[in-house]
Order: C-alpha cells, then sequence, then structure tokens
C-alpha cells in the first residue's frame, strides 16, 4: 500500500493536516508506525497505542487504533495495564525522549525488567520541544538549549544499552533518514514476544536545530544518514576504527539485540493465575 | 504520476532536498509543486513519498 492509502487507513478521517511544525521527524515516525502496522497485515482493533507527554505524544490522537494519550512519563504504566488487561493486543508506546528517559526513566527499566510484550517506539529529537528546547537526558553533551545556553556538559544516555540492560529482549535502532529500515524495526518489534525498544533518531527542526544551528531539516536528516552505520558493518569495525567512529558521534542502526529466551510477563502472570484458581 | 495535496504542505523542503531529479521547489507562497516543465523529469522513484513528514506528495504508479 502506498503512503496515501496508509494515511486514508490508519489516520483518523479530518485530523490532516497534524500540528508538527515544518520538517519535523515526527510524522515520518507515525507514518512509520502506520506502515508497520500494515505490513504485519494487523485489524486495526487489535492494535493499541498509548503515548505520554510531548509534541511526539500528540502521534496516538491522529492513529486510529484503540489509542490513549496520557501522562508524562507515565505511557508505560498505561501500556502495560492495557495488556495485562488484554493481553491479545498488540501495545504499542510512543514516547519522546524527554518523556521517556527522564521522567519516565524508572518505568522504562521496569517495563524492560518485566520483559512485558510491548513495542515502544522511542521518539528522540534530543530536546524538549513542545516546552520550548530544555535539554533531554538524550541531548549530546556539548548541545545548546534554553536550559543550557553555555552548552550541556552531561554525556547522554546510551538509551538501548540502558533497555537492554534493564532487560528488553529487542533492541533497535533507525533514524527518520532510513525509513525502510525504521519500518521494518518496528514490524519486528511489534511481532516481538517481549519488550521491544525502538529508538527513532529524529529532527526538531525547531528547538533544537535553530539553538544547535543544524540548519534545514533536509541538512538534520542528511546529518542522520552520515552517522548512521548499518548494524552489520558495525559489528564488523575493529575496536578502535569503532571508538574512532563512536568519538565522530557515529551510531549504529538495524536490530542490535533479541532473544527469545525470557519468558513474557503477561505468559508468566497466566501462571499466577492458575496458581490462585487451584 | 506525482500528485501533491498542497492543504497538508508544510514547505520544508525535504522532498526538495531528496529528489534526485531537481524535479521539484518550494514556491514563494511556502507549498511544495513541480519546477515548470520538469514533471517528464520524474522518475516515479518514491523518495518525496517517502520522505515527506506530512503525506503532501505521492507517486502514482
Ligand atoms: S517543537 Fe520540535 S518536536 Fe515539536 S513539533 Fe516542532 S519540530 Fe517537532
Ligand atoms: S516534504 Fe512534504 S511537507 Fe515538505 S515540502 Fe515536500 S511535500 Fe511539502
Ligand atoms: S518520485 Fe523521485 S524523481 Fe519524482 S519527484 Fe519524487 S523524488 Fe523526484
Amino acid at each position: 500500500m502506498g503512503m496515501e492509502q496508509i494515511a486514508e487507513k490508519y489516520f483518523r478521517p479530518g485530523r490532516l493536516p497534524h500540528i508538527w511544525c515544518p520538517g519535523c521527524g515526527n510524522g515520518i515516525i507515525t507514518g512509520a508506525i502506520a506502515r508497520a502496522v500494515d505490513q504485519l497485515g494487523l485489524d486495526q482493533n487489535e492494535v493499541a497505542m498509548i503515548s505520554g507527554i510531548g509534541c511526539s505524544s500528540r502521534s496516538s490522537g491522529y492513529l486510529d487504533f484503540n489509542t490513549a494519550n496520557t501522562l508524562h512519563g507515565r505511557a508505560l504504566p498505561i501500556a502495560s495495564g492495557v495488556k495485562m488487561a488484554n493481553p491479545a493486543l498488540k501495545v504499542i508506546v510512543a514516547s519522546g525522549d524527554g518523556d521517556c528517559t527522564a521522567i519516565g526513566g524508572n518505568h522504562l527499566i521496569h517495563a524492560a525488567r518485566r520483559n512485558i510484550d510491548l513495542t515502544l517506539v522511542v521518539y528522540n529529537n534530543s530536546i524538549y520541544g513542545m516546552t520550548g528546547g530544555q535539554y533531554s537526558p538524550m541531548t549530546p553533551k556539548g548541545s545548546k538549549a534554553t536550559t543550557a545556553p553555555y552548552m550541556t556538559i552531561e554525556p547522554s544516555f546510551n538509551l538501548l544499552e540502558l533497555a537492554r540492560a534493564a532487560g528488553a529482549t529487542f533492541v533497535a535502532r533507525a533514524t527518520t533518514y532510513h525509513v525502510p529500515q525504521m519500518v521494518d524495526a518496528i514490524a519486528k518489534g511489534i511481532r516481538h514476544k517481549g519488550f521491544a525498544i525502538v529508538e527513532c533518531v529524529s529532527a526538531c527542526p525547531i528547538n533544537f536545530g535553530r539553538q544547535n544551528k543544524a540548519g534545514a531539516p533536509a541538512k538534520m536528516m542528511e546529518w542522520q544518514r552520515d552517522h548512521a552505520v548499518m548494524v552489520a558493518a558495525w559489528e564488523k569495525m575493529p575496536a578502535e576504527k569503532k571508538a574512532e567512529a563512536q568519538a565522530a558521534g557515529k551510531f549504529p542502526i538495524g536490530v542490535l539485540y533479541e532473544t527469545d529466551a525470557v519468558q513474557e510477563y503477561t505468559e508468566a502472570y497466566d501462571g499466577v493465575i492458575e496458581r490462585a484458581r487451584r | 504520476m506525482l500528485k501533491l495535496i498542497s492543504q497538508r504542505c508544510k514547505g520544508c523542503g525535504i522532498c526538495v532536498n531528496f529528489c534526485p531529479k531537481k524535479v521539484l521547489e518550494v514556491t514563494e507562497v511556502g507549498k511544495c509543486a513541480i519546477v515548470e516543465g520538469k514533471a517528464p523529469d520524474c522518475i516515479l522513484c518514491g523518495q518525496c513519498e517517502m520522505r515527506c513528514p506530512d503525506y503532501a506528495i505521492f507517486v502514482e504508479k
């Protein structure tokens, strides 16, 4: 299906144009979620999409699934409740980098630890866009933000390593330049039975781009193109080259880790139900 | 054939930048349009459709 038909089918009627700024990556990621659901041939009624608060969390209001736009940082606990109540649903969580790694950071590690079958799509534009450009835990060190006019001095999280260490069983990354790879990563994350996280490296041309003189939206996407390395090539790099690439701001994209060796949470909970009934 | 939905277009210039055949432009009024006389150059590669954050340009094959 082309994007025209996908927008027609999966977006709620009359909601476009969306609210996001010109060139904002949120539209690309939200489109990729719709494309992934389409690729998997899922019934829209079988899909739930839960979001937190922030520019990217507006996404759940546009897509015609079972949706809830919830509280800042709290998308994961609410999504966990949805999944517990109806494990047959495919539950997608949309969360920005601020929402997911700052106020929602604790929920992130515990959802990952439980290996509950959710697909967390992180819209990572390295900034709090909606409130005007404050730095988040994902803002690269040395960036300008309204809360760091003399540049940030904190290292940012390596979100995927954090999630993996906490227990996530599917870990992937894509960028808004790499659309087919993003669709593929999200589709695989939805298909994966367990906690899946897909970090989508995105651009906020307005509240990150302007302060950091990152240029036009297309320029920010060219930066993604020039800094993302396919995971197969990344893994083949000798340690020294990898360190060099990392120092130059490069990062791997693709499915970085996947295992089905850990029991999924709602499945484990079925055991609790059974034991309680005995 | 290209199909543009101007009402959705925000003139971000992403499609213009990534079109390999320089078929597109953002006009004075801030909307994407086909450069005059360039329509036959379009190779229907779909880059514009794939990248548009606003679902405002499509390739109809
Ligand atoms: S402020 Fe940034 S993240 Fe928010 S809609 Fe605008 S460009 Fe997108
Ligand atoms: S990418 Fe889309 S919104 Fe941006 S100028 Fe082209 S058609 Fe318009
Ligand atoms: S289909 Fe390809 S060649 Fe045609 S306008 Fe779009 S990007 Fe350019």
